[in-house]
């Protein structure tokens, strides 16, 4: 999308930690056990760009999407918008915030409430807010659907009578109808045919550069979030394990975790696919409730020696261009500290 | 399974033509109940039951001309022309004591026959069926409201007023039925100078006695499921959604939460008028449910159960009405249920 770096730091995410209780008990319930969902995550997000942020399912990325957005209190960690730290404010005192961000959920068969129709859940949002009267509110509702490229004729219809890629646009005229500047699209595509992920992408993109927006997009998928991302952010395991500009990520990875993803990534020449090594990760990922010591990817990881066991990596840079990742055993790696790096995008 | 839901309803798009008028899930389910032959044969009989019943009064007045609950030991009326007791002598198996007229299948004279007090049996089959059918339907109304209230605050808030609230259900689940009716009524129907709670008093003779009962134990038959979908429907990415555009809490109770579970309070509904209905005329059939002077099917088959012999009628009359009520009910609320069904199509398109 549009690679307007260097812009003002919209979003900073510091040491954010999202723990789930697990209790037990039938009257007086006590806390047996954490899920660790997200453990110390720092982010920053410049106004205009698109962070990808991967991971296989499991790995918390969706639940930091929650996080920023207020859906989940956090544990632990700040999230300031806008140099504003907005992880401690009241319902009442966030409300003027949830303009400025708003959410595109995965499933859009369960995002769109059934019994409303389209035009009054693109208007709920501007209703909730005061924004206009009647008259003004459903000429913005049809602008919406316009800009998302549905039929204004559509206002009084409900979500069944629309297709899977049709539901989802109307996620997104949701998104937009608060004018935000930072959308959370949680797996937009994930639940799309193929020929259906393109376009929504390509109206993401085009709402992007009209509306001068910052996406913080959530993907499983490497090949989607190529296409989409300024930079990408690596998560295993409610950790970031490498963040990088997303062409170079793909280039030179570092961490082992981000080989492994990258070569799943289909290939569609079979000679080249075929040539290719392929990483198969052994065992599954280890649960969040019990996380591994030292680096939570040593279980898997086909390089880890002892170090790995006992001492968690830090996020440092590894080359110019904020390229950063926690590994003890970096591949390609030609770590230079401070030297030529531009200050990293992500203190970790 | 959008092309499915595209393909019930082939509508051409009118692309720059005016506003597509939207075809919402309660429309759509309508017709599809419509479409059910069973389910609207099952509706059309019990609003027949439901007419005949409350045109008992019109029935005893105008055309039995009778007053079904003045006994009338030494009553005459008349069969084929002739004068006769209501009462007769030895008209029984042994031959012994007395025995009330048989059904003469004349509307105007004792149609069903007498019963043991000389009371009309038509007549009071038909006001039996009023008291029944309100009973019913407003204990099964009541049931609904309430539990329903109930189990949005417990699902919706859940924390301390979920756990409170459903081990309490649990506690009246845990009790059978029919004991606990029994053991509710005993004690209350008994209250010296009824029941009642400030300036409210309901005397033991009141047809609210039974309806309050009924719909309490059946409580948290409503409850449990309307619960469980008040959290499945909570958890929905719709309300995450609203949450995120900052809605408050009575929004998204009322306006994303309660239309989506109201769908299991009316699949229940009909089935639930079928349970009270039944369990009233097993309180009623035990004296503990309706009390007289009121009749109810349940008391005329108890008034039934000594002439069960010799006088089959009285108890059968009032015994098929009961069957037809509850299969037209039961026959109602399956075509509901499939018109409305949460768990195949809403969970699809929802």
């Amino acid at each position: 999308m549009s690679s307007q770096n260097g812009g003002e730091t919209l979003l900073r995410v510091e040491g954010v930690r999202k723990y789930f209780p697990i209790k037990k008990g039938i009257l007086i319930q006590r806390e047996v056990a954490r899920v660790h969902a997200v453990d110390g995550v720092s982010l920053e997000v410049k106004a205009g760009e698109t962070i990808g942020l991967v991971g296989e399912s499991g790995c918390g990325k969706s639940t930091l999407g929650r996080c920023i957005v207020r859906l989940h209190e956090l544990t632990d960690g700040s999230i300031s918008f806008e140099g504003r730290d907005i992880s401690r404010l009241s319902r009442r005192e966030l409300q003027p915030m949830r303009r400025q961000m708003q959410m595109v959920f995965q499933d859009p068969y369960a995002s769109l409430n059934p019994r409303k129709r389209v035009g009054t859940i693109i208007a709920d949002p501007l209703r909730i807010h005061g924004m206009g009267d009647r008259s003004e509110v459903r000429r913005r509702v049809s602008e919406l659907l316009e800009l998302v490229g549905l039929s204004p004729e559509h206002i009084n219809r409900y979500p069944h009578e629309f297709s899977g890629g049709q539901r989802q646009r109307i996620g997104v005229a949701r998104a937009l109808a608060l004018h935000p500047k930072l959308i959370i699209a949680d797996e937009p595509v994930s639940a799309l045919d193929v020929s259906i992920q393109a376009q929504v992408i390509n109206l993401l993109d085009d709402l992007q550069d009209d509306l001068h927006l910052t996406y913080v997009f959530i993907a499983h998928d490497l090949g989607v979030v190529r296409h989409v991302s300024d930079r990408i952010a690596v998560m295993y395991l409610g950790k970031i394990v490498e963040i990088s500009p997303a062409e170079e990520l793909y280039q030179r990875p570092i961490h082992p975790y981000t080989e492994a993803l990258l070569s799943a990534v289909p290939i569609p020449d079979p000679e080249l696919s075929a040539r290719r090594e392929r990483i198969v990760l052994e065992g599954d990922v280890p649960s969040p409730i019990t996380p591994p010591s030292g680096c939570r990817f040593h279980p898997r990881c086909r390089y880890a020696t002892e170090i790995c066991a006992q001492e968690e990596p830090p996020l440092v840079p590894h080359g110019g261009k904020g390229h950063m990742a926690a590994c003890h055993h970096p591949l390609d790696a030609n770590p230079t500290p401070t030297a030529d790096a531009s200050p990293g995008p992500a203190d970790g | 399974m959008a092309e499915v839901a595209a393909l019930e309803h082939v509508e051409p798009a009118s692309p720059g033509g005016p506003e597509v008028a939207g075809r919402s899930p309660w429309a759509l389910a309508g017709r599809r109940l419509l479409r059910n032959r069973f389910a609207i044969g099952g509706l059309i009989l019990l609003l027949v039951i439901i007419a005949i019943s409350f045109a008992a009064p019109l029935y005893a007045d105008h055309v039995a001309h009778t007053n079904p609950f003045e006994n009338n030991l030494n009553g005459h009326t008349i069969v084929n022309g002739k004068r006769v007791a209501l009462m007769q002598q030895g008209g029984g198996i042994l031959h012994l004591g007395e025995t009330p007229l048989g059904p003469t299948w004349d509307v105007h004279h004792y149609f069903l026959g007498a019963d043991q007090n000389g009371r009309d049996v038509a007549s009071r089959v038909l006001y039996g069926g009023r008291s029944s059918l309100e009973v019913g339907i407003g204990s099964a109304l009541i049931c609904c409201i309430i539990a329903t209230v109930l189990a949005l605050l417990a699902g919706f808030n859940g924390g301390l007023i979920d756990v409170v609230l459903s081990r309490l259900m649990d506690v009246i689940w845990a009790f059978p039925v029919i004991l606990l009716a029994i053991c509710v009524a005993t004690v209350l129907l008994n209250a010296p100078d009824g029941v009642g709670v400030g300036p409210v008093r309901i005397t033991a003779t009141s047809l609210w006695l039974p309806t309050l009962i009924i719909a309490f134990i059946y409580l948290p038959y409503v409850y449990r499921p309307v619960r469980g979908q008040v959290l499945s429907v909570s958890e929905k990415e719709f309300v995450e959604a609203a949450i995120a555009q900052g809605a408050s809490g009575s929004r998204l109770l009322f306006s994303e939460v309660l239309p989506n579970v109201i769908t299991v309070v009316i699949v229940l509904f009909p089935l639930m008028i079928a349970t009270t209905i039944l369990t009233e005329a097993t309180l009623s059939f035990l004296s503990i449910g309706v009390q007289p002077p009121n009749a109810s099917w349940g008391t005329v088959i108890s008034d039934g159960q000594q002439l069960l012999y010799t006088r089959p009628w009285v108890a059968i009359a009032p015994g098929i009405l009961i069957v037809l009520t509850v299969l037209a009910l039961n026959l109602l609320g399956d075509g509901v249920r499939d018109a409305l069904d949460p768990r195949a199509r809403l969970r699809i398109e929802g």
